[in-house]
Formats: structure tokens, C-alpha cells, sequence
């Protein structure tokens, strides 16, 4: 007779890591399933972590959590072929606790917060894969696996196999995604003196920066760029959805590449070598290509559930409080002995009732309408850049007629009243 | 029923080990550390004799706290018990003081329940010396039967078995008194995905660990640096082989000029020794 637990959660990332470990503080039987040799081997973000969210599970944890750097400062860079309009805020207030953010690297992080929730009682299982959810009467009793003898029981699954979620898939939760509903990261890690990093972005001893990239970084298609800095390694990285690759026949390495070359971003990583590349598909259909995430003796987290602002390139904190609430509905349901859709409904309650479910609502539209209407990133970005320069460049020209230069160039009146119906969209789309 | 020991190591896995240019060592924080793939083929055969002939596998190993991972993963594999000498005091020990060590903690484990076998890898990965395995079996007084790639059959009662071991030009079939000492070679078996069962039962093992306190009559003198004659006194690279053609061109041109190689320097080719 197989044995049988209170839950088994698949995938040992931050929604499945955060919802087994509240699970075995609460003495719930749980069982992590991870396919890679270790938690995060197969895991990639960016590299920004939250603190607030990962508080909310484990208090203070930056004291012992192997972060590389706390933020002090985020920069936007609107990129054009040979300059970028920057904006900035840096603040000394992100430089002490309780911090706004930190740079991770995933290999690490994720194989720190999973021994935590070992070390609570969780049973930790690498290298296997979960193939299917085994559904008795409806209801999901649990999940089969590529291991001998490897089907396992459990009151209650949770899926938190990441993005392209083939369990929720196999459930009907969701169809295959469509090309504008994920985006190609592709990251690398460049190897550069501690020392170096820090001078190279005018930072104090251990504070660290994030640069978002804009426009040229993708050439013009929808995606952003990033350059983030970890201890002796920085993180760059593009990613663009997967239509706008199709559409314009480039490749993701080509366009990291490009992005390493670029005359705004070579000099910050002049002479780091590359230690690690990584790839990864990131949801961003946002709350329209949400799947159901729950149902009878099931849970979808993180991911697999579509959960990503894109816009504010939060993900792995979104991923963290889902798995949070699902763990509080497993708690409850278990005290009640209902398993069923109806009791686990509450899940999705309180995710929408969250600022998970508050924010993929405000962005519902958000990714569909800079997919629909490319001419943010490929116009006005570089608009945006030559009117800098003209301003900025002092010729002997009357500030004036500069003005009058920039008007004039943007063109007649209808491509005018164009832009401001475009910035009226956007801002539409965005409030 | 048999009592069957695996002697195992975790080691840094070499194929991707980074070497530090200066000392010429490896660098071993470069590395992951796993079983020793040999080992897994020594657990992976103790494991089939046992279904085989029933009994108990037994795996022990000596390392640092974290070579509990490694035991686990023989727990995986199909091992019953694990058993693990840890101490500062074996820190360094060459072939010779691993021998002794190990052989100290198979007595402990024979007291516990008599051993008739027991089966080490044909050598690790990082010390490549393959002496550890004869090492216990001389000081146990036992036969040591090496590379051996096929079990023929164990007979308990009448106390022998019959192996084969690889020779460089095929295989000797011997047979020998029990108790003995196997290493193995990697083609005797090939390890299959651990079961679920298996793993779920590893997850949760927690190995008997011994420190040198808890190995009676321990003569300290031989164990760790101390016990360990071996002197490294330099390490250096081999100098990269130079040169080589690259033939280019259509294939029938390439077949062309290494036809005329082969003719032009037959001293290549010809036979060096060895059977004929």
C-alpha cells in the first residue's frame, strides 16, 4: 500500500517552498517534489527578491539567507541605438532594515529556503518528476511520478510546477499558452571584482543597484532588459514575449548579445566573464490568461498560475504569498476535513482579495496593449531621446527654437493628437 | 542470508571539477560532490545478491558530516543501513590510514552482525589509486578478488564464491573462500532510477555515525596525516601533446590523404606487446 500524505506540492520554487513550509509549521504531512538535482537548480529570475513578502513567511531572513546585495537604488534606462534617457531614485532609508528589496541568486536562494522547510518536517524529494495528477471520481487523490513504484497519495495537491504547469495543463485548467501570453528570458552572470561592481555603479560597500532596460534593449520589440548587481557577479539580462521573437525572426542569445554589446551597457560590464547562461519562459498574460487554481483535491500556485506583474517585474513575491494562502486553506480545509473545490475556494478568495489578484487586475490589459500598439518601444523611446539631445545640446540654437525643432519634428497634427491619444491609452490601461 | 558491506566515498565529481592553475589541485569547492560512480555499481551489486540470496547490505563509509548525502543516496539505491566514521583525527589519511580506518569500523560492524562479504568500487574518481579495497582485505586477513565485472554465485554454506575478473584480453573465472572482498568494475551491473519506495525511505534514513571514540582498540598513531606515509611533493600538469593534421577538404580527398598516412608511416600501427 502506497503511502499517503496530507499534501504533496510540486515543484520546489518560492509559491511551492512557501506553501510546504507553512504547511509543516503546522504539522501538516507535506511532500516536495522538485525535478532538479537540488531546489533552484532549475530555477531562474531575474534576481530581485522582496522582503515583504518572504518576511511574511520567515521573519528576518535576510540575516541568514545567502542574499547578495541590498537595493539602493532602481534606474530606468529609455534606450535608443547610441544614448538612454535615465531616470533614478536612490535612497539611503533602502539601505538599512527593514530594506526594500535584495538581489538573489536563484541556485541559492531556493536551496536555502527549501532546507528551512525541511528543517520544519517537510519531506524534500530532487530528481523526480511529477508526469500527472491521478484524479479518482473528480477529485485529484495525487500525483504520479517517472520513478518506479513512484505514484504518490495526498489529501491534497498543489501545483506549483511553474510556467508552462503540465499538471494543470493534464487537469483542463488551462490550454497551451499562446506565444503573446509568455515571455523568453534569456540571463547571464558575469564574473566582476566586488570592488569593481561597486565603483562602476556608485554604490557603498555591499549596497547594490538595479538597472530596468528599455526600447533598444529588445530593439524596439515588447520586453525589457535588466542589469542587476549581486556580490561579485552581475546579472544581465532580456526578456521579450515570444511573439514579438517570432514577428521580428530574432533569436534570444542575438539578442542578449546585442544588449551586452550596446554603447550604454558595455562599459558597466567591461571585463566581467561570463560564469553562467540561463533561460527561462516568464508568464506574463497577466489576470486574462489566468487558469482555474482550484479544484477538487487541488491548488495551483505561483506560475503555474499565471501569477506575474509584468510591468513591475515582481513574480517570485506574488509566487510567495500564493503559496502562503494556499497553505492557509489546506490548514482550514484539513481542520474540516474538506478537500473539495468548494472548500478550497476560498484560496482563490483570498488571492483575489490580496494584492496578488489586486495588482493582476489593475495590469489586466496592460501587456496585451504594449503588444497591440508597438509604438511606445519602437517611436517614442527614441523620440524621446533625440528631443533629450536636441535640449541638452547647446549649439548656439535659442532655447526656443530647439523647442520649436522638437515640435516640429514629432510631425503634423495628427500624429500629434496620435501620441496623446496613445499616452491617454496607456495611462488608461495602467491606472 | 547474507551480511553484505559496500565500502563507499563521496567524492567531487571530476568531469567538471576546475583545477587551480597555480598549485595544479583541484578545486574542489568547483565541484559538487556525489557518490563515487563506482561505488553506486559495488552498492547496486550488494543490493542484486541480496535479492539473489537474501540478507542485509550494509554501506560505510569515512568523510566530513556532509558525505551523509552519499550514504543516502545508497540508501536509494537499495542499501538497508548506513554507517559513517567521522573526526577530525582521519582528516588526511592517504590509502594506507583509509584502509585502517575503514577496517576498524567493519570490525564494529561484523560485532553487530557477522559479515560475509563485502564489495568496494574498483577506485574513486578523485584518488584514482584503487588500494583502499586490497587495503581492508589484507589487514582482515581475507582474500581480495579485484575487478571483478560478474558474480557467478555465492554459496554461504559451503562458504565460496565464483567471479569473474576483467583481464586487459578477456576474463579469468576464479573462485574463492567466503568471507572475501570484491571491487568491482563498472560494467558488472548498471544502476537503474531509484524507486519511490527507495527514495522516500532515504529521504528520511539518518546513518549510525562513528567517531574514532566509538572504534575500540584504535591505535591513533596510524589514522589521519599522522597514519599516513604518502607524501605528495609536487603535483604538475602533463604538457599538452602538439601539433596534429586536420585533414580538410571533400570526404574522398580526406580518405586520400589518411591512405597515405597509413602507408607512409606504417610504425604507427604496428602491434606494441601485449597478446599477439
Amino acid at each position: 500500500m502506497p503511502e499517503k500524505f496530507d499534501a504533496i506540492v510540486v515543484g520546489a520554487g518560492p509559491a511551492g517552498t512557501a506553501c510546504a513550509y507553512e504547511l509543516a509549521k503546522a504539522g501538516v504531512k507535506v511532500l516536495l517534489l522538485e525535478r532538479g538535482e537540488y531546489p533552484g537548480s532549475k530555477n531562474v529570475m531575474g534576481g530581485v527578491l522582496y522582503r515583504q513578502m518572504m518576511e511574511d513567511i520567515i521573519p528576518d531572513f535576510h540575516k541568514e539567507a545567502p542574499i547578495e546585495r541590498p537595493i539602493v537604488e532602481q534606474r530606468f534606462m529609455m534606450m535608443d541605438k547610441t544614448s538612454a534617457v535615465t531616470f533614478s531614485y536612490k535612497g539611503m532609508e533602502w539601505a538599512q532594515e527593514p530594506y526594500n528589496n535584495f538581489t538573489v541568486l536563484r541556485a541559492k536562494f531556493d536551496q536555502w529556503f527549501a532546507q528551512k522547510a525541511v528543517e520544519l518536517g517537510t519531506l524534500l524529494i530532487c530528481e523526480t518528476v511529477a508526469l500527472e495528477c491521478i484524479v479518482q471520481n473528480g477529485k485529484v487523490v495525487g500525483v504520479s511520478t517517472d520513478r518506479p513504484d513512484g505514484d504518490l497519495y495526498a489529501d491534497v495537491v498543489v501545483l506549483a510546477d511553474g510556467v508552462n504547469s503540465l499538471l494543470a495543463k493534464s487537469l483542463g485548467f488551462h490550454k497551451e499558452f499562446r506565444p503573446d501570453e509568455v515571455a523568453l528570458a534569456t540571463m547571464e552572470i558575469l564574473k566582476l571584482d566586488k570592488k569593481i561592481i561597486e565603483d562602476r555603479f556608485n554604490l557603498e560597500e555591499g549596497q547594490g543597484c538595479t538597472i530596468e532596460l528599455f526600447g533598444d534593449a529588445t530593439k524596439g520589440i515588447l520586453g525589457t532588459g535588466f542589469l542587476y548587481t549581486n556580490k561579485d557577479t552581475l546579472s544581465l539580462g532580456v526578456g521579450t514575449l515570444l511573439s514579438g521573437l517570432i514577428k521580428h525572426k530574432i533569436k534570444p542569445y542575438e539578442l542578449l548579445e546585442y544588449v551586452k554589446n550596446h554603447p550604454m551597457i558595455r562599459p558597466y560590464v567591461q571585463g566581467a566573464e561570463p560564469q553562467e547562461y540561463l533561460a527561462h519562459l516568464i508568464p506574463e498574460g497577466g489576470y486574462r490568461s489566468m487558469p482555474k487554481v482550484a479544484g477538487d483535491g487541488v491548488l495551483v500556485v505561483g506560475d503555474a498560475a499565471q501569477l506575474v506583474n509584468a510591468i513591475h517585474r515582481e513574480g517570485s513575491n506574488l509566487a510567495m504569498t500564493s503559496g502562503r494562502l494556499a497553505a492557509e486553506t489546506i490548514i482550514a480545509a484539513r481542520e474540516r476535513g474538506d478537500y473539495s473545490e468548494q472548500a478550497l475556494d476560498a484560496y482563490r478568495q483570498k488571492l483575489m482579495d490580496s494584492f496578488v489578484g489586486q495588482d493582476m487586475k489593475k495590469y489586466k490589459d496592460a501587456t496585451h496593449h504594449f503588444d497591440k500598439f508597438p509604438q511606445y518601444f519602437e517611436q517614442y523611446i527614441p523620440m524621446m531621446n533625440r528631443a533629450a539631445s536636441k535640449m541638452l545640446t547647446v549649439d548656439g540654437t535659442p532655447k526656443r527654437e530647439k523647442q520649436k525643432q522638437i515640435w516640429r519634428e514629432i510631425g503634423p497634427a495628427k500624429e500629434k493628437f496620435k501620441i496623446a491619444r496613445d499616452v491617454y491609452r496607456a495611462w488608461k490601461v495602467m491606472k | 542470508m547474507l551480511h553484505i558491506v559496500a565500502c563507499i566515498k563521496q567524492v567531487p565529481d571530476t568531469k567538471i571539477i576546475k583545477m587551480n592553475p597555480k598549485t595544479n589541485t583541484m578545486d574542489r569547492s568547483s565541484a559538487p560532490a556525489i557518490l563515487n560512480p563506482y561505488d553506486s555499481h559495488a552498492v547496486e551489486e550488494a543490493v542484486r545478491l541480496r535479492a539473489r540470496y537474501g540478507g542485509v547490505v550494509s554501506v560505510l563509509t569515512m568523510g566530513p558530516p556532509p558525505a551523509v548525502k552519499a550514504i543516502k543516496k545508497c540508501i536509494e539505491i537499495g542499501a538497508d543501513d548506513g554507517y559513517m566514521i567521522t573526526d577530525r583525527a582521519f582528516a588526511g589519511a592517504d590509502t594506507l590510514a583509509t584502509s585502517y580506518a575503514l577496517t576498524k569500523a567493519i570490525e564494529k560492524i561484523a560485532a553487530i552482525r557477522p559479515i560475509d562479504l563485502i564489495i568496494c568500487g574498483k577506485m574513486t574518481i578523485d584518488g584514482d589509486t584503487g588500494q583502499v579495497g586490497p587495503g581492508i582485505a589484507r589487514r582482515l586477513d581475507i582474500p581480495p578478488l579485484t575487478s571483478v565485472k560478474k558474480v557467478a554465485e555465492v554459496n554461504k554454506e559451503e562458504g565460496y564464491v565464483i567471479v569473474h575478473r576483467k583481464l586487459e584480453d578477456g576474463y579469468e573465472v576464479i573462485r574463492s573462500t567466503l568471507p572475501c572482498l570484491f571491487s568491482v568494475e563498472k560494467e558488472i551491473n548498471e544502476v537503474p532510477y531509484s524507486s519511490m519506495p527507495n527514495v522516500l525511505r532515504a529521504a528520511r534514513y539518518q546513518p549510525h555515525i562513528w567517531s574514532v571514540n566509538d572504534l575500540p582498540d584504535i591505535d591513533r598513531t596510524q589514522l589521519g596525516l599522522k597514519g599516513s606515509p604518502t607524501i605528495v611533493s609536487s603535483v604538475w600538469a602533463p604538457a599538452k601533446p602538439q601539433g596534429g593534421t586536420m585533414l580538410e577538404g571533400p570526404p574522398p580527398q580526406q580518405v586520400q590523404q589518411l591512405l597515405d598516412v597509413v602507408l607512409q608511416r606504417k610504425e604507427l600501427f604496428e602491434s606494441r606487446g601485449g597478446a599477439s
